[in-house]
């Protein structure tokens, strides 16, 4: 049966593959992680802030984007995206956007909700003496914020943040429901294209696993260094 | 400098830590509190520097009244130095910025005023030596000698003590208790809540007894451990004092 | 905003001729569930007899264990269902092949089983960890006790670790409803799915999505408050989530 396989189209395809596709990917995964935390941590922030409303809030939206599937919030973003475009600039038609940008803002949108449970569990594993020492030492809110309580609380929730950032890039691939040039976009395009699904599909399956189980590697040795000092 | 003035502080509606607590501290003066766990001492000192809000009263500390919403805490409380009961060193910074931290970041000092503030403070704790360890790596004795060094880098008017022996092992209590005996002695104005009573017929002025929330006695060192006059006073210090 | 609101969209007739929009969000929901229930009974089977594996004393177990787990957690949802839907038929002997193409429902059943193998990854690793997490003296008092290690397990182990990972299991559960949508891409005109035909047949986007939304939101609900009532049901009087 693989007599009829025919590698070669991987070969011939490697540069399309990875100089685009995976560029896109990993592009993605990388600028997506990091909005995702920034407006993750500001998440995190206002449900922990003690104004009710403000918790209220982002209590919501994170329950919100949790209850859809991730491809439906993908056509979301990618229909409203330009509307709000509109409203923002006071252009008189939606605005044309990207498929990269469109798909930036939905993934940070989206992982903001994942990343700000993360961040919120890391907040409150820190003892209250902490604040209370960087209090007492005449730091305001924000100080005690940004040089003691959130650098401890990334520290500590490091593992899980990276073990999100595995699950963000394998989510990525959802793009393929806007025929974005994503990997696995590109490999689908290939093998549409050669009539060379079973190889092409088996290569984008082989190259996703791959990266996922160095990564997931890398955060379980991570994870054993940091118990040993801890 | 410290003032204290039929101070409430309840916990939720229906318990009360601090009923009606009146007390002062004068510059330079050395005051001990002391009582049972739970008698509200450790409340009392936080609501010093208005890391616990109060109900009722008022708190005054250097003519500023702590309990305005209009004052600015965290530049009072920056001339205020606290130590904690469980050091609170901030475990991801090495010692030396531990100290350096809120010296940069509160009074704007420059990273090498900062420094040779924060060696000149290590070496009177006598740790110069571990100045670029981490807060783990350190003995409990040692981390609470830090976190001293780490108040008084801040050129504090007074400092406040939260039990700052009570999570030692034995024998190194005394270490730290020398370096606080050395600051009373240079007249540094001390609020010190402990069960350290060599400490404080050492080095105390005056001797505060509470229980349940309530100041019981407030009296001259040697009129405390003379002849103290409630009855659970007495009682309390006959069982610290047993052994 | 120029977009032209059409809230009476839901009671046209849909061009497919089977009644109206709303009638093809519903039977986009049927499917959604009938998919979703299906590839929980196969996660929950497999996961369980997996999670099982994983803490056996034996290194065999550990390992297949761990290789199971690592293989449906490394390759994205949507790579995996492609696998399943257009390598497998190719690889397998012609006329198999062969029967599995022309298998009425094909998506249906690669949804359903390709989400049920992917979720069954992360119910093990969380039944793993819920077994792991009882106290030692559990399996040794039922091995004491003269029951075999399938006895152990039956009685003693699973009834504990099910309800410690309930809550955890629950989103799981909804992970699974969510993760169904993924199935668009091989052609599962789930409830996603009809939101988005419905889309490109009348160009009303957004009265299409935010009724997708508001069922995802009601599916949510319901889950989240039936599996309450589950977990007070089963809980142990005094026994973790028993308060």
């Amino acid at each position: 049966m693989f007599s009829t396989l025919d590698f070669d189209v991987i070969r011939r395809s490697i540069g399309y593959l990875f100089y685009e596709g995976m560029t896109f990917t990993l592009t993605l995964t990388a600028l997506s992680a990091l909005g995702g935390l920034i407006f993750g941590t500001l998440i995190a922030l206002m449900r922990l802030s003690g104004y009710k409303l403000l918790g209220r809030i982002a209590g919501l939206y994170v329950d919100f984007m949790r209850s859809l599937p991730l491809v439906l919030v993908i056509f979301w973003f990618y229909f409203l995206v330009p509307y709000i475009g509109q409203w923002l600039t006071g252009a008189s038609r939606p605005i044309k956007v990207g498929a990269f940008s469109s798909s930036l803002i939905t993934f940070i949108m989206f992982e903001a909700a994942y990343f700000s449970e993360i961040m919120r569990a890391g907040i409150q594993s820190i003892s209250k003496g902490q604040p209370a020492a960087a209090n007492a030492l005449g730091m305001t809110y924000s100080q005690t914020m940004r040089y003691v309580v959130l650098p401890q609380a990334f520290r500590n929730m490091l593992p899980v943040l990276l073990t999100q950032t595995i699950v963000l890039f394998q989510d990525t691939s959802l793009v393929y429901v806007l025929s974005i040039t994503d990997f696995l976009g590109a490999a689908s395009k290939v093998a549409q294209r050669d009539g060379r699904l079973v190889e092409m599909y088996l290569f984008a399956a082989a190259v996703y696993f791959t990266i996922s189980c160095f990564a997931s590697w890398g955060v379980r040795r991570l994870q054993a260094r940091i118990s040993i000092v801890r | 400098m410290i003032e204290l003035r039929h101070v409430d502080k309840w916990y939720g509606p229906t318990f009360q830590a601090l009923k009606d607590c009146s007390t002062s501290v004068a510059k330079g003066e050395v005051v001990v509190v002391c009582g049972p766990s739970g008698s509200g001492k450790s409340t009392l000192i936080k609501c010093v520097n208005a890391l616990e809000p109060i109900q009722g009263g008022e708190i005054i500390l250097d003519g500023i009244k702590v309990n305005d919403p209009k004052t600015d805490l965290p530049k009072l409380r920056s001339r205020v130095g606290m130590v904690f009961q469980h050091f609170e060193l901030f475990p991801h910074l090495r010692i030396i910025e531990n100290l350096c931290l809120a010296q940069e970041k509160v009074l704007g000092r420059s990273h090498d005023e900062a420094m040779a503030k924060a060696m000149k403070l290590l070496e009177r704790v006598g740790l110069k030596e571990h100045a670029y360890k981490y807060p783990a790596e350190l003995s409990g004795g040692q981390q609470q000698r830090v976190a001293i060094a780490r108040a008084l880098a801040m050129d504090p008017i007074a400092m406040l003590f939260d039990e700052p022996t009570s999570a030692l092992d034995p024998e190194m209590i005394s270490e730290v208790l020398d370096v606080m005996v050395d600051l009373a002695r240079e007249g540094m104005t001390m609020m010190v809540v402990t069960h350290e009573m060599g400490f404080a017929s050492k080095v105390a002025h005056r001797v505060i007894f509470m229980d349940r929330g309530e100041i019981v006695e407030d009296a001259l060192k040697e009129d405390f451990f003379g002849k103290p006059r409630s009855d659970r006073a007495q009682k309390f210090l006959s069982k610290i004092l047993q052994h | 905003m120029n977009y032209n609101w059409n809230w009476h969209i839901f009671f046209e007739p849909n061009p497919m001729g089977t009644g109206t929009y709303l009638d093809m969000l519903l039977s986009g929901l049927w499917l959604t569930i009938k998919t979703a229930l299906l590839a929980w009974i196969i996660a929950l089977v497999a996961g369980s007899f997996i999670g099982v594996l994983r803490t056996l004393p034996s290194n065999t177990a550990q390992w297949i264990g761990f290789l199971y787990v690592e293989f449906f957690r490394n390759m994205p949802l949507l790579v995996q269902l492609f696998l399943w839907f257009f390598v497998l038929p190719e690889l397998l002997p012609r006329a198999a092949g062969l029967w599995l193409k022309q298998l009425p429902n094909a998506p249906f059943w690669t949804a359903a089983i390709g989400v049920g193998l992917f979720m069954s990854a992360r119910v093990a690793v969380q039944l793993g960890a819920g077994i792991a997490s009882l106290p030692r003296g559990q399996k040794q008092a039922a091995t004491a006790l003269g029951l075999t290690t399938a006895q152990t397990y039956r009685y003693v182990l699973l009834p504990l670790a099910f309800r410690i990972v309930l809550p955890p299991l629950t989103s799981e559960f909804l992970n699974t409803i969510k993760n169904t949508a993924v199935a668009i891409t091989i052609g599962l005109i789930e409830l996603t799915g009809q939101a988005r035909s419905m889309q490109e047949f009348s160009f009303q986007v957004f009265e299409a999505f935010t009724a997708a939304t508001v069922i995802y939101l009601l599916i949510n609900f319901i889950v989240v408050t039936g599996m309450r009532f589950l977990e007070r049901r089963v809980a142990i009087p005094g026994y973790i989530s028993g308060k």
